[in-house]
């Protein structure tokens, strides 16, 4: 293994040039590149984003069940966003713009799909009027 | 090249597209993108958990059957597994084979540990009769979960092959590529799971 490291030291010489040749921005263009101190901030943020939701839910700390959802799905949101940044490395110059542009066009995709169906779905069940006893019991 | 097609070349040229005009790392915006289709995959799964999320056939609720202490040891596995990937991918940005290696191996682990608990929870719902087939709730639960840990399982196999690649071949340009790709899928994984532990357990048991 030890015989291979030149080679491989000189490989990874050679993915820095390409890398320097590239539009001179640096480490954050293309493959974007984490640091130590990055992927530890994401990790604690994502523990205290992930602990204090199941710690709401299992010990019932809030009365209300609307304001503990809405508190879970607001600390998804910003996890989702903490993951973002810190392990997917995701900036709005990666990829010259083209991971971002991606990402908003999903975005809107995924809203459009998920609040459609639950809007049409709730409307459906709303409109299949349910038998009443009467109508169950004159059945054919 | 015969001097009468010269005129035909030069145009021709024009509608070359250059090297140099390529990204640098096309594959990775292509596998951004496909990580992009299979968002919208998890998406419509949510999506009819959310339909029918309500629909037990008066069978269990999501408050008989989920046990949180188990879905919180689950999701910490996931979330160490994100971060000792993190690590490989620090010590391959050194070009350090055996510490990559040692960190990929651990990030295999706490992946398997992921899936074994996962299908422990499975088979423990079917054995007590909810299983898929149950209600429409089951139904859509055991997709949308089954689908990520279907995504999790082929990531470890990917995760085993690129070990033997960077065992055999070392940190070369191709294994790099190779390592982020699966970087951007292995990370793309935890985020779904942020959504399937609150969305699904979490709001679940609220329910």
């Amino acid at each position: 293994m030890s015989s291979a490291n030149p080679y491989l030291d000189a490989h990874g010489q050679d993915t820095r040039n390409v890398h320097g040749h590239d539009d001179g921005h640096g480490d954050h263009d293309g493959a974007a590149h984490g640091s130590f101190k990055g992927y530890v901030t994401g990790f604690v943020l994502s523990v205290i984003l992930t602990a204090i939701p199941f710690w709401l839910v299992m010990d019932e700390v809030l009365p209300s069940k609307q304001a503990t959802v809405a508190i879970i799905l607001a600390f998804a949101l910003v996890q989702v966003f903490v993951h973002m940044v810190y392990f997917l490395h995701m900036n709005t110059k990666s990829e010259g713009g083209w991971n971002m542009l991606a990402l908003i066009f999903t975005l809107v995709l995924v809203l459009i799909t998920f609040s459609g169906s639950l809007w049409v779905m709730y409307h459906m069940n709303e409109n299949m009027m349910p038998l009443s006893i009467h109508e169950a019991k004159n059945l054919p | 090249m015969s001097t009468h097609t010269m005129q035909a070349t030069t145009t021709a040229d024009d509608f070359i597209v250059r090297e140099d005009h390529h990204p640098e790392n096309g594959t990775l915006l292509g596998f951004w993108l496909y990580l992009m289709s299979d968002c919208l995959i998890f998406a419509v799964l949510f999506a009819v958990f959310a339909v029918l999320g309500g629909n037990y056939a008066a069978g269990p609720a999501p408050k008989d059957l989920f046990e949180l202490e188990l879905v919180a040891v689950n999701t910490a596995m996931l979330l160490f597994s994100s971060i000792t990937y993190g690590f490989a991918m620090l010590e391959m940005q050194r070009n350090r084979i055996r510490p990559t290696l040692l960190w990929l191996g651990v990030t295999g682990l706490f992946g398997l540990a992921f899936l074994g608990i996962e299908l422990y929870e499975f088979h423990h719902l079917i054995h007590i009769g909810a299983g898929p087939q149950r209600s429409a709730f089951l139904s859509a639960f055991f997709t949308l979960v089954g689908t990520h840990g279907l995504h999790v399982t082929f990531g470890i196999i990917w995760l085993v092959t690129l070990m033997v690649q960077v065992g055999r071949h070392g940190l070369n340009t191709a294994n790099r590529r190779r390592l982020n790709c699966l970087s951007l899928f292995w990370h793309f994984l935890d985020v779904i799971w942020i959504g399937v532990f609150t969305f699904v357990y979490l709001m679940g048991v609220l329910r």
